[in-house]
């Protein structure tokens, strides 16, 4: 069975899988490793960071910035390589890709009402009555949670 | 959403027992497919099986789905003066203890990869025909699909006897002061999403491998539906990418 037909297509365009598809699936599994090591590493700098409570913000957000970089081109491999989403007919790639972009407009007109509302909230009711938001001063929760296995 | 799942059921079961393709149609296919003229007629334009085009369109709408979750999370979460942080939340690895963030998840994202590695070496080897290597990898890629509901469930087990769960939240905001319980509420409804798609991941993994190991696929001449589960569980990968981004890491 050289190709992979079905009704009349083909469904492999390129030819019989060969070794070299092989090698392109291992070659992928590292780069997938490889970059959950890096976030790793980089999700641990953050986290001895947060350590010190004067901690430099602007640098969190630049490593949390790479971290979602990195993350989106995992995503790219998964979809790319794993999926042979990369190997289709262009204008299929396109039917499923052009729809996703709908994503930029949600993600930012969404973050950004969020950010909107805790701004006006601030500016104009300060002292907000939600008990969950204010420090606690029962002394209920004098110890503080401890987290972590018991 | 459904509609699209049943489309490719159906489809699939329909065209299945539509085999007929000569050596001629074969090679005509192959000349076809290197000039690319998909839209003068007489072929799929997409040059791709009904149910696996079904399949991707399915996977589209669900990623909407995610994707409406981890926005509204994120609304949320920008929306709050303070949140937890997920160091001090997720901190606890089975039999050696606390103080250990993100050591568990790495874990568990490691077993994903692996179990998405192992059913792309499925799908490869259906590719050569090869169906006891089909059977092979599909059985290793179950194992990782299982390992990682097992520690899903040690996880929620974990955080439950914390005192997490749907309305309420013990962890602390970052700044010190009482959460609300919409850390919680997400955390679990998201896992617990994208846990459910894991488990009938399994589920569907487990019949397709009886099927290939009963000889199902190579009477049919090919092994399509191993390509098209296949796309579910990468998709349960890709998803997993940005849980463990947006809960764990940042």
């Amino acid at each position: 069975m050289d190709h992979q037909t079905f009704g009349g297509e083909v469904t492999f365009p390129h030819g019989a899988p060969t070794d070299e598809s092989k090698k392109r699936i291992w070659k992928t599994t590292w780069i997938l490793s490889a970059i959950t090591l890096v976030e790793l590493a980089l999700g641990y700098w953050i986290y001895i960071m947060h350590k010190d409570p004067a901690f430099n913000q602007t640098l969190v957000y630049f490593l949390k910035g790479i971290i979602v970089i990195l993350s989106l081109a995992k995503a790219f491999y998964i979809v790319s390589i794993f999926m042979h989403l990369g190997d289709e007919v262009r204008n299929m790639i396109m039917t499923i890709v052009v729809p996703l972009l709908l994503f930029v407009w949600f993600i930012i007109a969404f973050l950004w009402d969020g950010t909107s509302w805790k701004n006006l909230r601030n500016d104009f009711a300060p002292k907000d009555p939600i008990k969950a938001e204010q420090v606690d001063h029962s002394g209920k929760h004098e110890e503080g949670h401890k987290g972590g296995l018991k | 959403m459904d509609l699209s799942v049943c489309v490719f059921l159906t489809g699939s079961i329909n065209r299945t027992y539509t085999l007929k393709t000569t050596k001629t149609e074969l090679m005509a296919n192959a000349v076809a497919a290197a000039n690319t003229k998909w839209w003068s007629g007489g072929k799929s334009p997409f040059n791709m099986e009904y149910g696996k085009l079904m399949m991707w369109y399915f996977l589209m709408s669900d990623a909407f789905t995610f994707g409406a979750f981890l926005i509204s999370y994120g609304t949320v979460r920008m929306s709050s003066p303070s949140w937890p942080d997920p160091n001090f939340v997720f901190q606890s690895f089975p039999f050696l203890g606390n103080g250990l963030p993100l050591l568990f998840v790495s874990l568990m994202t490691f077993i994903l990869i692996v179990s998405s590695v192992t059913m792309v070496l499925a799908v490869h080897e259906g590719h050569h025909g090869n169906k006891k290597g089909v059977v092979k990898y599909m059985i290793w890629t179950i194992l990782g699909g299982i390992a990682f509901l097992g520690c899903q469930a040690w996880e929620w087990t974990h955080l439950h006897h914390e005192g997490a769960w749907w309305g309420s939240n013990p962890f602390p905001n970052a700044d010190g002061t009482v959460a609300s319980s919409n850390f919680a509420n997400f955390f679990f409804t998201i896992t617990g999403f994208h846990g459910f798609h894991v488990f009938s991941g399994v589920v569907i993994n487990i019949i397709v491998t009886i099927m290939a190991w009963r000889g199902v696929f190579e009477r049919r001449g090919h092994y399509l539906m191993i390509e098209k589960i296949g796309l579910y569980w990468h998709f349960v990968d890709l998803v997993w990418v940005f849980v463990f981004l947006f809960f764990y890491l940042v």
